[in-house]
């Protein structure tokens, strides 16, 4: 970065001289700049640091290698990254040694010594005779540009022309030396908390990114980094009531363990919410023990509130469940079990649940939510904020590996005043929940439901219930035998398929055995079929439970119920996990730094943010008179020059060389 | 630097305090007096920081007010409206209902939405005086821009308001989303444009800069309103929302509005750009016409345009760096790589080649005006596209 008006011709044509223009010229600042601008915009279109599984769904498994091979998912700390922003340093810094000698003598620099010839030359030129002697015209410019605030230097030539210069704002020449060297000071500050050693350490294989994921304990040695390390910024998640002292520096698709000199205890972790519902305040009660110099420092951290001890920060960051205590039942959706069992489960623990129909299976629960603030659609049409209550999210994972994830609320939920238990299914991370309605009963519960559910998988209370509507039918139409065993047949077979597969199921079956002209009228005939059988099996699960009369309530719940069983079949799980009771353990989420380079950083700012201004706001300016005496009088020429707002200096000059040949009219 | 007119008298120039006025004195002394007036009202409930920055912002009103005038008459309108707002509304939301200046001028929606419609109406009003060469006209166009930004700026200070009258654990100074700082932007961009125009004393600008802000005015109103237009759906975003913890920081109220100096006057230069090539084809095509004549000459848009990014890159920088500062303090690091961050340093890296090219390569005329109207997109990039593209950190103004 260079003026190119000033930039002094170099005398010694060698390699090296080449090297120092080539480094130092404007072509290359430029093109650097545009670069860094161009890979700054790389990182921002493609989401950095995500997990390599996300990429290779994302871009396929060939984008994805070539990506990764360019560096393009950690772009900022890419070999090529870092050779621009060296690049650039090496440019300025070139520039600012070039151009600061230059510059210093410029801003003292009089040139006292101007040739007439060269004054001509200036935009800004004036020459006038007056019949002042030249010793008056010298007195008046010196009163003139002192007044203005201008320095003034004089020098009387051999040939008897005397030349005064007054010149003001040459500092705006130090505003380009702070702001250049403001950046180098900047990067430099930068590269001092970058990631740079460990990168280093990492391709020399000192270092060894850890990819499993196993407790900080278990990690080996060669993925550790000790208390040495000047430079890092890195997370750890602590459980309420629980200590850490390593942080994890997240590193490619994998991260490193973080020694710290310090324990860290996190006490209690509190969200505080404003009246709307919107999260107010996420604090932590921390004690940080320092053993080796016996210090405990207890401190409550907030965001923007960080706890400072000696050259480490640790900041509020996120915060998640700590393993949250979970009271759950087990309700079955095959008749596997007759009763919900009770079990107790910790969030991040993984159990295994047998199934019959479904193999062994696991059941990891993965997380707790105790509020869960979702838009919803008001009375009014208009949507607002309400708390659906605590759920917890859990996978249940088949032999084969493949799990599906599931989202229970612990409270039943209104639905245009009727309440529904929620259960969301997601097959991966990136689909939306689909959601199991299970209608609340009369109770409070899911036992009416579940106890639904068990009639209609009970072959003889369904041979029961066909046998019973049939006989009405026959009674009531007249029906001969042979027709009432067919229809109690095919009513048995519909109440089954709608058991095990839902409405789908019937269609199947349907579509396989009738022509494509008789579906229509057969579909409509079996679901009227399929749904004299519900309702009768309804009635007698009524019956049983000692509802002889049941009314609208009790349909709606019909209703609602057989809806719910229509979408079981796409459920995958052998059993609704119901949130009877919890205690909630909560993790706050700390990230600890050390940043040695961030008062460098600060001091680059400044400098650059001072430098700035200096450079638009102060203008170099310079005035020469040049008297020669005549055989009446002097002549002056007068000339000046701005480095910058040429507009206002048109303003200025003309002013101030009106002022000077008016006073010496004047007083002539 | 700035002559003052006294030199033609003398060659004296005396020094700074000697050239004030009665009335500079008086400003200073009146601002000084609020500000006293504030800090022993409030002393409770302030800390170090925010003394600071009462402090600042005493002192920079001050020197805006002796460096440009118009300020004075403009801060005293909004004062006044705001604190006759503020006393209208005594201790209750509900006197917005009743009162009816509340209801009609003063409250924060309705002094707004004038704001808007005077802008739109100025933008047309200085079309018509260019057109029309109607020195009133212009006149009647310059005083309805100083209306909307009088109104812009009670609109945003009786918010601020407002949302204490909210609940006074949610208020909070109005600049901590996209609804409220795009009217930061227009009223920035709005009072950048009226101090060039008093310098220049040349209004055929005004209908092109207020082109932009007029822009804004239709996003702000499709933004706050409940209805959809062109088919998007409104977004209903004009009420006072609590702040997220990320945002309860006194950097907010320093990070924001130096930023929006610097889009405000990229925003400048960007249109002085386009009156620049307008009259550059103009000249080319028919010297004798309309924009060859009636437009500012080539050299003095050139140095405005110049002015407009250096004033704009040196508050980015600012704002930036205090952007730093607050990240520093917030997320545990003063630069994350951020999305919002990033693209930060591409509008800084931007306009830094800019000027380099400027300084250095002498860079004149079409092309550097062609890249100031490229820098607005870029810096409304930044700004908008951002939020609405890309997730991040910064993800207070979604779309």
């Amino acid at each position: 970065m260079t003026t190119s008006s000033e930039q002094k011709p170099l005398s010694n044509k060698g390699f090296g001289a080449h090297l120092t223009r080539f480094l130092g010229s404007m072509n290359l600042a430029i093109t650097l700049l545009v670069a860094l601008g161009i890979a700054s915009v790389i990182g921002t279109v493609l989401k950095q640091n995500e997990s390599y599984s996300d990429y290779i769904i994302k871009f396929g498994p060939f984008w994805h290698e070539m990506f990764r091979t360019l560096g393009l998912y950690d772009v900022y700390i890419a070999g090529w990254f870092l050779f621009i922003l060296i690049f650039l340093m090496i440019s300025t810094s070139v520039c600012v040694l070039r151009n600061t000698p230059l510059m210093l003598r410029d801003m003292r620099h009089f040139r006292l010594n101007v040739q007439e010839k060269s004054l001509r030359a200036f935009h800004h030129v004036r020459e006038e005779t007056v019949e002042a002697s030249p010793e008056t015209v010298l007195a008046h410019a010196r009163g003139l540009f002192s007044g203005q605030g201008f320095r003034v230097r004089e020098k009387k030539a051999d040939d008897d022309h005397s030349v005064l210069v007054g010149m003001r704002g040459g500092w705006s020449r130090l505003g380009y030396v702070f702001a250049h060297v403001g950046i180098i000071v900047i990067l430099i500050g930068g590269t001092l908390d970058s990631k740079i050693p460990l990168h280093v350490g990492k391709l020399m294989g000192r270092v060894v990114v850890e990819h499993q994921d196993i407790p900080a304990s278990e990690v080996p040695e060669k993925s550790r980094i000790g208390v040495d390390n000047p430079s890092f910024r890195g997370n750890v998640n602590i459980p309420e009531g629980k200590s850490a002292n390593v942080v994890f520096l997240g590193m490619d698709d994998g991260y490193l363990v973080q020694s710290l000199p310090f324990s860290i205890t996190v006490k209690d972790f509190r969200v505080e919410h404003y009246a709307t519902g919107q999260p107010k305040s996420f604090e932590s009660d921390v004690v940080l023990h320092d053993a080796k110099h016996d210090k405990t420092i207890t401190q409550t951290i907030s965001v923007n509130h960080p706890l400072i001890y000696e050259n480490y920060a640790i900041y509020q960051a996120s915060f998640g469940d700590g393993g949250t205590n979970l009271d759950l039942k087990l309700w079955s959706l095959n008749p596997e079990y007759d009763k919900p069992y009770s079990f107790t489960g910790n969030v991040f623990q993984t159990y295994s649940m047998p199934s019959q129909v479904y193999g062994p299976l696991k059941l990891e629960i993965t997380d707790f939510r105790l509020f869960n603030i979702e838009p919803v659609l008001g009375k009014d049409g208009k949507t607002e904020q309400r708390n659906m209550g605590p759920s917890f999210n859990f996978k249940i994972r088949n032999e084969e590996g493949v799990a599906k994830e599931y989202r229970n609320y612990m409270n039943p939920l209104d639905q245009g005043g009727r309440f529904f238990y929620i259960s969301g299914v997601r097959d991966t991370p990136t689909d939306q929940f689909r959601y199991l309605n299970i209608p609340q009963d009369r109770e409070g519960g899911v036992k009416r439901f579940m106890t639904f559910l068990a009639y209609l998988h009970d072959e003889t209370k369904v041979a029961q219930v066909a046998q019973d509507v049939t006989q009405k039918a026959v009674e009531g139409a007249g029906m001969d035998a042979k027709l009432q065993a067919q229809l109690k047949q095919t009513m048995q077979r519909l109440l089954m398929l709608f058991a095990q597969g839902g409405y789908d199921a019937i269609l199947d079956d349907i579509n396989q055995n009738m022509p494509e002209d008789k579906r229509q009228a057969a579909a409509e005939a079996f679901i009227k079929v399929l749904h004299s059988g519900t309702q009768a099996l309804y009635l007698s699960m009524l019956k049983d439970l000692g509802v002889t009369e049941p009314d609208d309530k009790d349909w709606q719940f019909y209703d609602d119920a057989v809806s719910a069983i229509s979408v079981l079949p796409y459920y995958g799980s052998p059993y609704y996990l119901k949130l009877d009771s919890f205690k909630q353990i909560q993790a706050s989420g700390l990230q600890i730094t050390r940043s040695p380079g961030k008062a460098v950083v600060y001091l680059g700012s400044f400098m650059l943010i001072l430098g700035i201004f200096m450079m638009f706001y102060v203008a170099h300016q310079r005035f020469w008179v040049r008297v020669s005496p005549t055989e009446s009088g002097s002549k002056i020429l007068i000339a000046g020059t701005s480095n910058r707002n040429p507009l206002e200096f048109d303003g200025l000059f003309e002013r101030l060389s009106k002022a000077l040949f008016g006073s010496l009219n004047k007083s002539a | 630097m700035a002559v003052p007119e006294n030199i033609m008298q003398g060659f004296d120039r005396p020094a700074w305090y000697k050239r004030l006025t009665g009335l500079d004195w008086a400003w200073g002394v009146l601002v000084m007096a609020a500000m006293a007036y504030a800090y022993f009202m409030y002393q409770a409930v302030l800390d170090e920081f925010e003394t600071g920055i009462l402090l600042g912002s005493s002192f920079g009103l001050v020197a805006l007010g002796w460096f440009w005038k118009p300020f004075r008459p403009y801060a005293l309108a909004v004062a006044v409206l705001s604190l006759f707002a503020i006393w209208l509304y005594g201790g209750s939301l509900q006197a917005a209902e009743q009162s009816f200046f509340l209801k009609f001028i003063l409250s924060s929606q309705s002094a707004i939405m004038w704001m808007s419609a005077l802008f739109v109406l100025a933008t047309v009003t200085y079309f018509g005086a260019l057109f029309s060469g109607s020195e009133f006209v212009g006149k009647i166009a310059s005083s309805l821009t100083w209306s909307a930004v009088v109104l812009g700026m009670v609109g945003l200070m009786v918010r601020w308001r407002e949302s204490y009258l909210i609940d006074p654990e949610i208020g909070h100074i109005p600049v901590s989303n996209l609804y409220e700082v795009f009217i930061l932007f227009s009223l920035i961009t709005g009072l950048i444009y009226l101090f060039y125009e008093g310098r220049y004393k040349n209004r055929a600008l005004g209908g092109f800069v207020l082109l932009v802000i007029s822009a804004a005015v239709g996003f702000l109103l499709w933004y706050g309103s409940f209805l959809g237009w062109a088919g998007l759906e409104g977004r209903d975003a004009a009420k006072i929302q609590p702040l997220v913890p990320a945002l309860q920081s006194y950097w907010m109220k320093i990070h924001v509005p130096a930023n929006f100096i610097g889009y405000g006057a990229f925003a400048l230069a960007a249109m002085v750009g386009v009156v620049y090539l307008l009259r550059l084809r103009g000249e080319r095509a028919n010297p004798g016409g309309f924009a060859a004549t009636r437009l500012p000459a080539l050299d003095q848009l050139d140095d405005l345009m110049y002015k407009a990014i250096a004033l704009g890159f040196g508050f980015f920088t600012i704002a930036t760096v205090l952007g730093a500062m607050w990240a520093a303090e917030a997320w545990g690091g003063y630069w994350s790589w951020d999305p919002k961050e990033t693209w930060a340093l591409i509008v800084w890296l931007n306009y830094a080649a800019w000027l380099h090219m400027r300084f250095t390569k002498g860079w004149r005329g079409a092309p550097m005006a062609w890249w100031a109207l490229i820098g607005l997109f870029v810096t409304l990039f930044a700004f908008l596209g951002v939020n609405m593209f890309l997730s991040g950190l910064h993800s207070y103004g979604q779309l």
